[in-house]
C-alpha cells in the first residue's frame, strides 16, 4: 500500500542502473542518512555514541572489507582484524613522522599501506582455496601482530609497548567530542560503503562474482584470475585499513598491537555469516548482531534478573542465550539477517492486503 | 512459510523481553532516592579465561563495600554499586564504562577494570569524565606519576617497581648484590605488552649490577613452552622470572619446569603468576615456587575476619565458595575496595561529611591516602598493606612487594617485611617516560604545588 | 652436551608435542568428513569435557565413574548438536554449518562454566609430568612420561579409530556419507544416526584430548585455544585425512619447536604463532589440498 513501485517506469538505461531503483527507496535512504548525519549528533547520548554507534560504524566497516573479500570475491579469509592493525599503526607513524600530515590523507595512507599488505598475503589465495586458504591466511594475522609487537620502531619506541593517537583535525578543525567523532566515522563510513556498493555493481564485481562462482570458467572467459583476486585482497585490506585507523583514533585512542587479536577476526567473519554473505546491508547488519546483541542481553538480564541472581550465572547465562540466538537465526533464515530484510520488504510491497 | 512464522515468535519474545524490563526497572528507582549513596560502576569479568582472577578480585571488592555498609557506611554514605559484565574485552569494556557512568542522577567515580587492554580504551576519556582509573598492580608503568596523568593510578606497586623488588630480594637471597655479579637471570615472559613493561628495569638492573639477563618469550596464549624450557636447559640461568598471565601460562610453565628439574625454589613470579589459581594445576610441580604479592593471602588479618563473620556469617558473601577467602585475588580485591572508601572518607573530611563526593573530590581524596601504622590498626590491615602515602606526584605510593612461596597447598609468606624497590631510580624512568609522553601528546604538567 | 643431542631432544620434545595437537585435530577431522562441517566449536567441547569430568571426580565419583559418566555426556551432547543444530540445517552451505557451530560454540563455553563454575582445576591422571629416569640416566635426554604417554594414548585412538573406519559396518557407512550425502542417503544409510555417532565420536576424542592437556596446564578456559594449534595441523594434513592429521601434527610439533629454538633467539622468539600457519602457506602452495587431502578435481 504505502511501499509500492506501480507506476515507476525504468525509461532509459541510466535508469535502470540506479541504486535505488524506487523512489521510495531512495527519499528513505536520503532520510536516514540525514538523520544519522544531523540528528543523532545532536541528540544521542555520550553512552550510545562512544559505547555503541563508534564501534558499530567501525565494526561495519570492517565487515564491508570482509564481505568484499569473502562474499563477493568468495576467498574466505581471517586475516581482517592483522590488515586493521596495519591501517592504525600505519596512520599513527605517518601522523608521527611527518609534520603536518592531515588526517585524511594519512587515513587514505594507511589503507593503501594495509592494502599492500593485503596484497602480499593475498598472494597464496591464487593456489589455494576455501578452507584452506582461511587458515593460511590466518599466517597473516599472527605474522603481522608479531611483527607490530616485536620491533619498537612501529611504536615510537613506547615502553609500555601501546601508541597513543593523536588528535584528530580536519582543516583546522579538532574533532574532539564523542559527537563530533562520530560525524568523522559516520562520514568516512558513508563515502567508503557507497563506494562500495557501486564497485560490486560494476565489472569489478561481476568479474569478482564470477571468479567466486566458479574460478575456472571464470579464467576461460577472459577475466584475469590473478589481477581480480588479488585486487579483492587489496580493496578489502584498504578498507580493513581505513577501519583500523579509525578504531584506533576514534573509537580506543590507545591501542596496543595485541588488541587487534585472533578473536576479532573471527568476530569480523562472523559478522558477514550472520548479515548476509555478498550484501552490503548484511555487513552492517552483521555488525550490530554480532556486537550490540551480546550488550542488549546484558542490559536486558540486568534489568530483569537485577540482584537476585548471582552475576556468574548471569554472565554464563548471556553467553548460552546469544549462542542459542545465533543458531536460531540461521536455522530461520540462513543466508543472513539481510535476507530477512528483503523478505521484509516483498511482504510490505503486499501490505496490506493478502496477495 | 515456515521462516516467517518462526520469525515472528522470536520478535514477539524480543517485545515481551522488552516489556518485562520496563516493568520491573520502575520500582526500584522510585526507592533509591532515600539515604544519600556513594555510587560505584564494577566492571567485572567473570566468565571467560581470567574469570577466576575476574571473580575473586571483584568478590573482594563487593564484599569491602558490602562490609562498610554492614558497618554504617562512610558517615551514613551508603556505597552503592552496580556490576556490568566485560569478558575482559576491550570494546565490551568501554561499553561497560560508557554504561556505569551514569545511573539515574548518579555518577561513576572510579573505574578498576583488572584489565590492560581495557585500561587503555578508556584512558583517554577518564580526564573528561572526571573519573579515576585506579590500575591496582597493572597497567603503564608511568601514570606513577600523577602530574601528566592526573586521573590515572598505579596503586601500590607498579610493573616497574614490581621488577626492581624482585632483584632486590634474589640479590638478598643470593647474599648481596655483590653476588649479582655473573649470574643469569631469565626473564621469562608472556610474549605482548604487559611482559614487555619490566624489560627496561631489567636491563638497566642487569648494566648495573653485572648479571646476564636472558629474555625468553612466550607466544600468546603461553600454554606452550617446551622450547622455550629447552633454551632454559641450555642456558642454565640461576632464577627464572616468570612473567605469566593466566593460569594456563603459569601452571604450564611450572610443569615445564618439572620436566627438565629446574627447580622450582629458583622461579620467582610476578603477582599476576602468583595466584592459587595458577599453581593449583600445576599439582606437586609447583612446590617450592615462590611469587611476589602485592597483597599477602591469608585471613589472620582482622578485616578479613570480620568480612568473613559480617558478611560471609550473614550468607551475603560475593564469592561462591567461601573457601576462596584470603586467596590472593580476593585479598587484593578487599584492599582495593579499602582504597576507593579510603578515598571517599578522606574526601567527606574534607568536603563535608555524610555527603555524596564528585570526581575532583575523590580524587583529592586519593591524592591525600596516608596509610599510617596507627591508620592500618584502625581498618585492621596491619601486616596486609606497608606504609604508604599518596600525592599529587606520586600516584603509586609504595612500590614495595613481599614474596611468598608454595608450599603444596597454600602460600606461605617469606618475607616477614616489605621488600622495596630503587624508588629513585623507577622514578627517574617514569619521569623520562612522562616527559617523553607529555611532549607527543603535548600535554603541560599539572603543577601540584598550587593545589593542596 | 652435545650438539647433536640438543638437536635431538628437541626434535623429540617437539614430535611428542606434535602428537598432542594431531589428537585435537582429529576431532576436526572426524566431523569434516562426515558431515563438511568445520566444527568451531571443537576448542569448547575440550574444554567442557575436561571440565565435566573434573567436576564428576570432584562430586566423589571414582576415576573409571566419572570416565564414563562424561563420555555419556559427550555422546548426549552429539546427539543433542545433529537434532537441534545440524538437522535443521540439512543442505545450507558450509559456511553457514560453519556459523552454527560458533552459536555451539557460545552455548558450551556458557553451560561448562555455569554447571562447573570458573575455578581453575587440576587434573590427575596418576602419570606424572617428570622425565623418565631411565631415558635421563642413559642418554641424557629428558623426556617427560606424561608425553610419552600421551603420545600412546594418541596411538591408540588412532589405531581404534581406523579400525573402526575401515573394517565395521558403522565405519563402511561413514565412509559412504563422506563421500556423498545425497547418494548415500538414497541407497539407504541412515545419514542422521551416522552424524550423531560422529559428533559422539568427536567428542570423546575430546575428552582424551582435555584430559592429557589438562594434566600439564590445569583445566580451565585456556583450554579452548588449544584448537589453534590444531588448525595448521588441518591444512598440512588435509581436513578429511586421519594418517594425514598424524603425519601433519609431527612435521608441526617438530618444525615449531626446532625453529624456536634455534631460530627465535636471533628474532625475539615468540615466533611458534605464526611459524605454524607460515610452514603450512609453503606445504599448500606445493599440494593446494594438504598432504593427505583428497585430490580435487575441477570441471566446468
Amino acid at each position: 500500500m504505502l511501499y509500492r513501485e506501480a507506476g515507476q517506469f525504468r525509461t532509459s538505461y541510466a535508469d535502470d542502473a540506479r541504486i535505488f531503483p524506487l523512489a521510495l527507496d531512495k527519499y528513505f535512504f536520503v532520510a536516514m542518512l540525514a538523520f544519522a548525519f544531523i540528528v543523532i549528533p545532536n541528540v544521542a547520548s555520550q553512552y550510545w555514541l562512544t559505547a555503541l554507534l563508534i564501534p558499530w560504524l567501525i565494526f561495519s566497516l570492517v565487515a564491508l572489507g570482509q564481505n568484499i573479500l569473502t562474499g563477493y570475491a568468495g576467498q574466505l579469509s581471517l586475516g581482517s582484524a592483522g590488515f586493521m592493525a596495519v591501517g592504525a599503526f600505519a596512520c599513527y607513524n605517518f601522523m608521527l613522522r611527518i609534520e603536518g600530515m592531515p588526517f585524511l590523507v594519512a587515513i587514505v595512507l594507511s589503507g593503501l599501506s594495509a592494502a599492500g599488505v593485503g596484497i602480499l598475503f593475498g598472494l597464496p589465495s591464487l593456489r589455494i582455496r576455501g578452507l584452506y586458504l582461511a587458515v593460511a591466511t590466518l599466517a597473516s594475522q599472527f605474522f603481522i601482530v608479531w611483527t607490530l609487537d616485536k620491533f619498537g620502531w612501529f611504536k615510537n619506541y613506547d615502553p609500555s609497548g601501546v601508541i597513543t593517537a593523536q588528535p584528530i583535525v580536519i582543516l583546522g578543525y579538532t574533532f574532539n567530542t564523542a559527537a563530533e567523532k562520530y560525524v568523522v566515522v559516520l562520514g568516512v563510513v558513508s563515502v567508503l560503503a557507497l563506494a562500495a556498493k557501486n564497485m560490486v555493481r560494476s565489472n569489478v564485481g561481476r568479474s569478482w562474482m564470477a571468479v567466486r562462482d566458479m574460478d575456472v570458467a571464470a579464467e576461460v572467459i577472459g577475466f584475469r584470475l590473478m589481477y581480480t583476486k588479488l585486487l579483492a585482497f587489496a580493496i578489502s585490506s584498504f578498507y580493513c585499513g581505513i577501519a583500523g585507523a579509525l578504531f584506533a583514533f576514534a573509537y580506543l585512542g590507545t591501542v596496543e598491537p595485541s588488541a587487534f587479536s585472533i578473536d576479532m577476526s573471527f568476530r569480523i567473519l562472523f559478522m558477514i555469516i550472520i548479515g548476509g554473505v555478498a550484501s552490503i546491508l548484511g555487513s552492517f547488519l552483521g555488525a550490530g548482531f554480532i556486537l550490540l546483541l551480546p550488550i542488549f542481553l546484558s542490559l536486558l538480564f540486568h534489568l530483569v534478573f537485577g540482584t537476585s541472581v548471582d552475576q556468574s550465572v548471569l554472565s554464563a547465562l548471556e553467553l548460552i542465550v546469544f549462542g542459542v540466538l545465533i543458531i536460531v537465526f540461521l536455522i530461520v533464515e540462513p543466508h543472513g539477517l539481510a535476507r530477512l530484510w528483503q523478505i521484509t520488504k516483498e511482504r510490505l510491497r503486499l501490505w496490506p492486503f493478502p496477495h | 512459510m515456515f521462516a516467517s512464522k518462526a520469525f515472528k515468535r522470536v520478535i514477539a519474545g524480543l517485545v515481551v523481553g522488552s516489556a518485562l524490563v520496563a516493568g520491573t526497572s520502575l520500582p526500584r528507582e522510585a526507592a533509591a532516592q532515600a539515604k544519600p549513596e556513594q555510587y560505584f560502576g564494577i566492571p567485572s569479568f567473570r566468565v571467560g579465561p581470567f574469570a577466576a582472577a575476574g571473580t575473586g578480585f571483584f568478590g573482594g571488592i563487593i564484599d569491602y563495600l558490602n562490609y562498610v555498609n554492614a558497618t554504617g557506611g562512610v558517615n551514613g554514605v551508603q556505597m552503592v554499586f552496580q556490576e556490568c559484565e566485560t569478558e575482559y574485552v576491550p570494546a565490551r569494556g568501554i561499553e561497560c564504562y560508557q554504561r556505569l557512568l551514569k545511573r539515574g542522577n548518579q555518577q561513576m567515580h572510579i573505574f578498576e577494570p583488572l584489565s590492560t587492554p581495557i585500561a587503555y580504551g578508556v584512558l583517554n576519556r577518564v580526564d573528561d569524565d572526571r573519573v579515576i582509573l585506579t590500575q591496582f598492580g597493572y597497567g603503564r608503568s608511568d601514570a606513577a606519576d600523577g602530574r601528566v596523568f592526573p586521573w590515572v593510578f598505579a596503586t601500590m606497586t607498579s610493573y616497574w617497581s614490581g621488577a626492581s623488588a624482585m632483584i632486590n630480594w634474589i640479590a638478598s637471597r643470593e647474599g648481596g648484590f655483590g653476588n649479582l655479579k655473573g649470574k643469569t637471570i631469565t626473564h621469562l615472559y608472556l610474549d605482548n605488552a604487559y611482559g614487555r613493561e619490566p624489560l627496561p628495569v631489567f636491563r638497566a638492573l642487569s648494566k648495573k649490577f653485572g648479571f646476564t639477563l636472558q629474555e625468553i618469550p612466550v607466544a600468546v596464549p603461553g600454554i606452550e613452552q617446551q622450547s622455550q624450557w629447552l633454551q632454559i636447559r641450555q642456558s642454565k640461568p640461576d632464577w627464572v622470572i616468570l612473567w605469566g598471565f593466566g593460569a594456563g601460562m603459569n601452571s604450564t610453565a611450572l610443569t615445564s619446569a618439572a620436566r627438565i628439574n629446574f627447580p622450582r625454589d629458583r622461579m620467582l613470579g610476578i603477582w599476576w603468576a602468583g595466584s592459587e589459581e595458577d599453581v593449583i594445576p600445576a599439582g606437586d610441580a609447583a612446590k617450592g615456587y615462590f611469587a611476589v604479592a602485592n597483597v599477602p593471602p591469608g585471613r589472620q588479618y582482622r578485616l578479613i575476619q570480620e568480612i568473613e563473620k559480617t558478611i560471609y556469617g550473614a550468607g551475603r558473601g560475593n564469592l561462591q565458595d567461601p573457601k576462596r577467602i584470603g586467596t590472593i585475588h580476593w585479598n587484593r580485591g578487599v584492599v582495593a575496595g579499602m582504597f576507593w572508601v579510603e578515598a571517599v572518607r578522606n574526601a567527606q573530611n574534607r568536603f563535608g561529611k555524610g555527603q555524596v563526593m564528585t570526581g575532583d573530590q575523590i580524587r583529592w581524596g586519593f591524592e591525600n591516602i596516608n596509610l599510617t601504622p596507627a591508620r592500618m590498626k584502625e581498618l585492621g590491615i596491619e601486616g596486609m598493606m606497608p606504609v604508604m602515602r599518596l600525592t599529587c606526584e606520586d600516584h603509586e605510593g609504595a612500590g614495595v612487594i613481599k614474596v611468598i612461596q608454595w608450599d603444596g597447598t597454600r602460600w606461605v609468606t617469606v618475607t616477614p617485611d616489605w621488600v622495596s624497590s630503587d624508588r629513585k631510580m623507577i622514578r627517574t624512568m617514569v619521569e623520562e617516560s612522562t616527559a617523553r609522553y607529555a611532549a607527543e601528546q603535548k600535554i603541560t604538567l599539572r603543577d601540584c604545588a598550587k593545589e593542596k | 652436551m652435545a650438539s647433536v643431542q640438543v638437536f635431538l631432544e628437541v626434535l623429540i620434545v617437539g614430535l611428542l608435542s606434535g602428537v598432542m595437537y594431531s589428537l585435537v585435530a582429529l576431532g576436526f577431522v572426524l566431523i569434516y568428513k562426515a558431515s563438511s562441517v568445520f566444527n568451531f566449536a571443537q576448542g569448547a567441547m575440550v574444554f567442557f569435557a575436561a571440565l565435566t569430568f573434573v567436576g564428576f571426580i570432584e562430586l566423589g565419583a571414582p576415576f573409571w565413574l566419572s570416565l564414563a559418566l562424561t563420555v555419556g555426556t559427550m555422546i548426549l551432547l552429539g546427539m543433542a548438536t545433529e537434532k537441534f543444530v545440524l538437522r535443521p540445517l540439512v543442505n545450507q552451505h558450509e559456511i553457514t554449518l560453519l556459523m552454527a557451530t560458533i552459536g555451539l560454540t557460545f552455548v558450551i563455553e556458557g553451560l561448562a562454566q555455569l554447571v562447573w563454575g570458573v575455578d581453575v582445576r587440576r587434573i590427575d591422571l596418576g602419570i606424572k609430568d617428570v622425565p623418565i629416569d631411565w631415558v635421563a640416566d642413559n642418554t641424557g635426554m629428558l623426556i617427560s612420561q606424561l608425553d610419552l604417554f600421551a603420545a600412546l594414548i594418541a596411538g591408540t585412538l588412532v589405531a581404534v579409530l581406523a579400525v573402526l573406519f575401515s573394517r565395521t559396518k558403522v565405519g563402511r557407512a561413514l565412509r559412504a556419507v563422506a563421500d556423498d550425502h545425497a547418494a548415500a542417503l538414497s541407497v539407504g544409510i541412515p545419514l542422521q544416526r551416522i552424524w550423531g555417532i560422529v559428533w559422539a565420536v568427536a567428542g570423546v576424542v575430546a575428552l582424551v584430548a582435555g584430559m592429557l592437556w589438562g594434566a600439564r596446564s590445569g583445566v580451565q578456559f585456556a583450554l579452548v585455544f588449544v584448537a589453534l594449534k590444531a588448525l595448521p595441523v588441518l591444512i598440512i594434513g588435509g581436513f578429511t585425512s586421519i594418517p594425514g592429521v598424524i603425519v601433519a601434527g609431527l612435521i608441526v610439533g617438530a618444525a615449531e619447536k626446532l625453529a624456536e629454538f634455534y631460530v627465535g633467539p636471533m628474532v625475539g622468539g615468540g615466533t611458534e604463532t605464526w611459524f605454524p600457519y607460515v610452514l603450512a602457506i609453503l606445504f599448500l602452495l606445493v599440494r593446494p589440498e594438504g598432504l593427505f587431502g583428497e585430490k580435487i578435481i575441477r570441471r566446468v
